[in-house]
């Protein structure tokens, strides 16, 4: 997955709900459209609420990595 | 947008622990696009002071597990089984539970409920005050953060009418 650009990254390790998302939300804000964001978090619960956050906002989860308990998630803004 | 989800959520209660969920909720629909309000009132009012000064109280939730933020691991899972003599008796009690819970929640990477607040307004979450409740136990406009709104049943109302989630915490 570390092939994909992404135009601006965002560090949430060590947050819990709801910060990752917050600050998401804020980050995708700053972009274009079809521009990337690389997301990484520690919280477990991320995995799920992403893809529901992305789910309702429309912008698209391209990638999600696991390595150790560090989750980066891939996000084209709409 | 003629589809933009809508929650509606009355806070009605005012200590450390109750007054997480409305903010968590409403700031998270925010970030979901969605709109929201949140209308303080009873002790959900003092939410909206400046300085927040909510504290949990163990005695009055039997469920609340008791643990220590520091030590080792197999400390810090351990729950303490407080007897209500002491939890209902002993001066300072919740003060000192209220300092672990904030402790637990700082080193967990929760968020203050101030900076949850915060996030709300700036996300554009509307606050509205009770104006019944300000009057009943005093409160006045001052007390509040900018931003709030006041109103009573009617003005929650006509909003929450076009709700698709309606809560009341």
């Amino acid at each position: 997955m570390s092939e994909i650009a992404a135009k601006l990254e965002l560090n949430c390790e060590g947050l819990n709900c709801p910060l990752p998302i917050l600050k998401t939300k804020k980050a995708i804000d700053s972009l274009n459209s079809g521009e990337i964001l690389k997301m990484t978090a520690t919280d477990p619960g991320s995995v799920n609420d992403m893809a529901s956050w992305a789910n309702r906002t429309g912008n698209e989860l391209v990638g999600h990595t696991e390595v150790g308990n560090v989750h980066t998630f891939y996000i084209k803004k709409k | 947008m003629g589809d933009t989800k809508k929650l509606a959520i009355i806070a009605s209660q005012g200590t450390l622990d109750w007054g997480y969920p409305p903010f968590i909720l409403a700031s998270t629909a925010a970030a979901m696009d969605m709109e929201a309000v949140i209308f303080f009132t009873f002790y959900g009012l003092p939410l909206l002071k400046k300085e927040i000064d909510a504290k949990v109280s163990p005695h009055s939730n039997p469920a609340m597990p008791m643990k220590m933020p520091f030590g080792n691991k197999d400390f810090q899972s351990m729950n303490w089984q407080i007897p209500n003599l002491i939890s209902a008796n002993v001066p300072g009690f919740d003060n000192m539970a209220t300092m672990l819970m904030k402790e637990t929640f700082k080193k967990k990477g929760v968020a203050t409920i101030e900076e949850l607040r915060s996030m709300c307004q700036e996300f554009g979450v509307r606050f509205i005050a009770c104006q019944m409740t300000m009057e009943v136990f005093g409160f006045e406009k001052e007390d509040f953060i900018d931003g709030v709104e006041f109103g009573g049943a009617a003005t929650f109302l006509e909003y929450a009418a076009d709700a698709n989630i309606s809560l009341f915490i």
